[in-house]
């Protein structure tokens, strides 16, 4: 498969920035996956897993919030997080479920609920990442 | 010469204070220029990704990037915590009051300085609750940016532009702005080809993204004014030192000479006294 660019950013710097021959990302709309040559391109991204194939390897990362964009043939992810497996702290990730957890159900108004759905998502996405290893 | 001496001890005293902070500023210099290089491809890239949708001819005139109609204009303008450090904050100050003339304006300051300076000039404060830059998280920026763009899309403001300084070097950091808010669109000039496919509906997408993107940007431009806010101190407290030792080696020089005359003197009145005897 031929490869391209792609580029993926996070606030805390470059996550990623090199050739890949496909990039599987989780869009609102569901599963997005990007080629070689894909057409210009841009959706928001939610939270959940992606999967990276560099030299027909599958690399996995656990991603959330932002976009990605196709344009002139380099992609680019914009990420408020990315995390490859390898990086991600199971233990931490579990910790932060349960109080996730515990949050949500404590939750009284509608803004709490989403954040800690929010962040319930996230936890559960960086456990079901580092469990792919 | 007692008058020299406390004058010595004074400058001695401060000069310990500035060479303390100088040390300080070096540390946290260290910390924030990691942090300000780290977030600086985010910044780039960020750009170059939203580049896609400012060639899309099918939101051109979407609320986000549509031209500014009115002259109302919010200023996100980043200083410092503290003052001492030169002409940091004073350039901000300066570069923002050039931009905002002949504009209504109204101002989202970060940083304490920032804060005080427009409070004091009884501006309009759209959002006071960033108090502090130097604890301004990425969720902070996410959620003051989620908020501008609330505001934005109800049509509160024409335009919102981001004043913070940019950390080029140690030793020179500038002031800068940048437009936020309609989305800049520069790029309308060159051939653009077919519109991007967007997965779902563009003005949706793009009410997902901007905040990101706004959030995102104001995110770097605090790690960049951090970094540049202690390069700046540490600059001027160097200047400091050097001031201070240069002042005490001329008291130095001048409490020695008048000690040495007190001594002549004391001994020219000791000779002439016993030859009077």
């Amino acid at each position: 498969m031929r490869a391209f660019h792609l580029e993926i950013v996070t606030p805390d710097g470059l996550a990623f920035n090199g050739e890949v021959e496909s990039l599987l990302i989780r869009t609102d709309d569901g599963d997005a996956e990007i080629l070689c040559g894909h057409a210009d391109f841009l959706a928001s991204i939610g939270t959940g897993r992606a999967r990276l194939l560099i030299d027909g390897k599958p690399r996995y990362a656990s991603v959330s919030g932002g976009f990605v964009s196709v344009c002139d043939g380099v992609t680019r992810v914009v990420a408020i997080t990315f995390e490859f497996a390898e990086d991600i702290d199971v233990n931490r990730a579990k910790a932060a479920k349960e109080r996730a957890e515990a949050a949500l159900s404590r939750a009284s108004g509608e803004r709490e609920e989403l954040v800690a759905k929010a962040k319930l998502a996230r936890a559960v996405s960086r456990i079901n990442v580092a469990e792919l290893l | 010469m007692n008058s020299i001496k406390t004058r010595i001890k004074s400058v001695s005293g401060t000069m310990q204070i500035t060479k303390a902070m100088e040390l300080v500023a070096t540390s946290k210099l260290r910390r924030a220029r990691e942090k300000a290089e780290g977030s600086r491809p985010f910044h780039e890239i960020i750009k170059k990704a939203i580049d896609v949708v400012e060639s899309s001819s099918e939101i051109k005139d979407s609320v986000w990037s549509k031209l500014p109609e009115g002259n109302k204009v919010l200023y996100v303008v980043i200083a410092g915590d503290r003052g001492l450090a030169g002409g940091y904050n004073s350039n901000i100050f300066r570069l923002t009051a050039q931009l905002s003339e002949g504009s209504e304006a109204s101002y989202l300051p970060i940083g304490k300085k920032a804060l005080d300076y427009y409070t004091h000039r009884k501006a309009d404060i759209y959002f006071g609750e960033c108090r502090y830059v130097a604890e301004m998280s990425v969720g902070d920026s996410l959620t003051v940016a989620e908020q501008i763009c609330r505001d934005f899309e109800a049509g509160k403001f024409d335009k919102v532009v981001l004043v913070y300084t940019k950390f080029a070097s140690m030793i020179s950091q500038i002031p800068q702005h940048e437009q936020l808010l309609p989305l800049d669109r520069t790029s309308d000039g060159k051939d653009t080809p077919a519109d991007p496919i967007y997965a779902g509906e563009p003005e949706e997408i793009l009410a997902s993204i901007v905040p990101k993107y706004v959030g995102g940007i104001i995110n770097s431009a605090v790690c960049e004014s951090l970094a540049s806010e202690s390069a700046a101190r540490r600059t001027a407290m160097n200047a400091a030192n050097k001031n201070a030792s240069e002042m005490i080696d001329t008291l130095m020089l001048r409490y020695n000479r008048a000690r040495q005359a007190v001594i002549t003197q004391e001994i020219t009145e000791i000779v002439s006294g016993s030859e009077a005897l």
